[in-house]
């Protein structure tokens, strides 16, 4: 294994992560079917019918698995397996095949599989032709019975890399996690089950490979799930690298492992609510795996700056929905547009402006082009009919503001009780990021029912530094005492409303000031997935009565 | 018999996990619920049949449900449709 026998592939990564380990190349249980004629159609098809009993068996424990390791939204595609298996036309054709040719149940199950998959594998779209490889699953499970055979075990002593052409999502939830390591594929799409589940199971996984399988079962292989590549027989110089990258990558994960599951407790018994801030829906499963205890920050902007034209109601509503279903119960905090003239969509038609940072922005954009806010709203309260949904407003300045804000919210929710559309009555808050909000906390408090305090902008403001300017490093200071006793001036002024306040910016992931945070009596501390660990273990260490 | 149109306005149309939960609801009734959709029709107890429309974004989709729960079922479906897709 050589400098010059290294080989480097790229696949497109579906979760990060480094593995090195020998390279399996996995092949499908692909039991060649016989045609064989029989005597007795109906003791044929007695087994056919004992074999899909213990397929659909098969089916509802592996539901059973995924449901506790990767939650009902992932599980869901083996209870359609299910349904798949019970499928009338399905089984009719069976059925047909067996009495009209008197042949075995394998063939029928085989030809059959192959004209359900046909008709998918011809539909115009991407998302359906990829439904025909659910029914090769099924078939193949089928006929596993049939034969007798086991599929999808792993027999090797050490952990591997799986490479394949591709994989059912039943062949992944089957694998045995301790001996995978991570696994590339061929095939595959980002919106195949397997990316999900790979996802979810939090196990390095390239799809779209451009690697050929032949002749590298056995060899070393190193799949960088952060860069999307693979290497096979690496060199020594990379080797070396990618232990080390591997070794920082570890030791976040056992810090994950030996956290999760523990409450956000000071050692005086001080609870502490831990929520992630995201910007897509592709980070709901960064939310999950890091065991947030909720969302604090949903930036809806990816919404209005991924699309080319203002997101319709029904676009905006099946997004809000996945992250209320995902949360299972748990809050999610969703802000409201906050686009400005340096983030934004040419559809907007916004005027460049001398100094955007105090500009047409955020609720300003808002409560000018009502109709594009009031569509975001509807989509929010009907999607708070599937979750525990919040919303909050950025960039407030003054009671004003949010008394019209609770207008055009009873204009919704007088236009959706006229509909019939079913809504629900979510937690509404403000971003605390101007000093002006600072200073009239007391009055604000009295019209929400939390803060979340934007300490990027709010230090902006308050400094007048613009961060974005390095010749400015040396005047800024991240602690700056203004900034602090400005927080704990808006918790005191909150909690005497009964108002609860979060910190949603970059300070609220500085553990050098968790301590402070919390004997200012902040309650929810809002982090980038990747800290919610490291803050943990900083609030576990803390004792306030010291 | 009843009849409802709905027009789709899922991105991803009558996906696989939609039409799984769409099948079950039209299990629970004993009319035989048919959907169509460009001159195709499906019975909606099946799932192959109903994701073999390929529904997509944007296209409408007739429902007719026939049998003596017929009030009952075209309710149920119509708010499912409405709420799932």
């Amino acid at each position: 294994m050589g400098a010059d026998s290294m080989k480097t592939y790229s696949g497109k990564s579906v979760y990060g992560g480094i593995a090195i380990g020998r390279i399996h190349v996995y092949k499908k249980n692909e039991s060649l079917v016989r045609r064989e004629k029989i005597d007795d159609p109906d003791a044929e098809l007695e087994r056919y019918e004992r074999a899909k009993a213990e397929a659909v068996a098969q089916l509802k424990s592996l539901y059973d698995k995924a449901l506790k390791e990767v939650g009902e939204v992932n599980a869901a595609i083996f209870e359609i397996h299910q349904m798949m298996l019970e499928d009338g036309d399905y089984n009719e054709s069976v059925e047909h095949i067996v009495r009209t040719q008197q042949v075995n149940a394998e063939y029928a199950v085989a030809s059959t599989g192959d004209n359900f998959a046909m008709m998918f594998a011809e539909m115009e779209d991407d998302y359906m032709r990829e439904r025909a490889a659910d029914v090769k699953d099924i078939s193949e499970r089928l006929l596993n019975v049939l034969c007798g055979s086991a599929s999808g075990a792993v027999q090797t002593e050490e952990p591997v890399i799986i490479a394949a052409d591709d994989l059912a999502p039943s062949e992944t939830v089957q694998l045995d996690k301790d001996k995978i390591l991570s696994f590339v594929t061929v095939h595959g799409s980002t919106n195949s089950h397997t990316a999900i589940l790979a996802r979810t199971m939090g196990i390095p996984a390239l799809i779209g490979t451009d690697v050929s399988l032949d002749g590298i079962d056995g060899k070393l292989g190193i799949v960088d799930g952060m860069e999307g590549r693979f290497y096979v027989e690496p060199d020594e110089e990379l080797l070396g690298q990618m232990r080390r990258k591997q070794q920082t990558e570890l030791a976040q994960r056992e810090l994950l492992s030996s956290l999760k599951g523990k409450e956000n407790v000071t050692l005086d018994g001080r609870k502490v609510m831990l929520y992630a801030n995201i910007g897509n829906v592709k980070d709901m499963s960064k939310v999950l795996h890091n065991d947030a205890g909720g969302i604090g920050l949903f930036r809806s902007e990816f919404l209005y700056l991924e699309s080319d034209h203002f997101p319709t109601e029904e676009e905006q509503f099946q997004v809000y929905k996945t992250v209320a279903e995902t949360m299972a119960g748990k809050r999610a905090i969703i802000r409201t547009l906050d686009i400005g003239a340096d983030k934004k969509c040419d559809y907007f038609g916004l005027e460049a402006e001398e100094n955007p940072a105090l500009g047409y922005r955020g609720i300003r954009i808002c409560l000018t082009q009502t109709d594009v806010f009031k569509t975001q709203l509807r989509a929010l309260f009907r999607a708070s009919v599937f979750g525990k949904l919040a919303i909050m407003y950025p960039m407030i300045i003054s009671v004003e503001e949010i008394r019209r804000i609770h207008e055009i919210v009873a204009e919704v929710k007088a236009e959706l009780t006229e509909s019939k559309t079913p809504f629900g009555d979510p937690e509404q808050g403000i971003m605390i990021e101007t000093p002006a909000a600072v200073m009239i906390s007391g009055e604000l408090a009295k019209e929400v029912d939390f803060f979340s305090i934007g300490t990027n902008d709010l230090t902006q403001y308050t400094l007048a530094i613009d961060r974005q300017n390095p010749r400015l490093d040396s005047f800024y200071d991240a602690h700056h005492p203004a900034v602090l006793r400005m927080i704990a001036m808006v918790v005191e002024n909150a909690h005497r409303e009964g108002t609860w306040v979060g910190i949603c910016g970059e300070l609220g992931a500085d553990t050098e000031l968790t301590e402070e945070f919390l004997r200012m009596g902040v309650d929810e501390l809002s982090v980038s997935p990747n800290y919610i660990l490291p803050v943990r273990r900083r609030i576990r260490e803390i004792n306030l009565e010291a | 018999m009843r009849e409802f149109r709905y027009v789709i306005t899922d991105n991803e149309g009558i996906h696989a996990r939609p039409a799984g939960e769409l099948v079950k609801l039209a299990k629970t009734f004993t009319s035989e619920v048919k959907a169509a959709k460009d001159g195709k029709e499906a019975d909606c107890k099946k799932i192959f049949a109903l994701m073999g429309l390929g529904a997509k974004k944007d296209q409408e989709v007739c429902f007719t449900i026939t049998g003596e729960d017929e009030e009952t079922a075209c309710e149920a479906l119509e708010r499912f449709m409405r709420e799932n897709l």
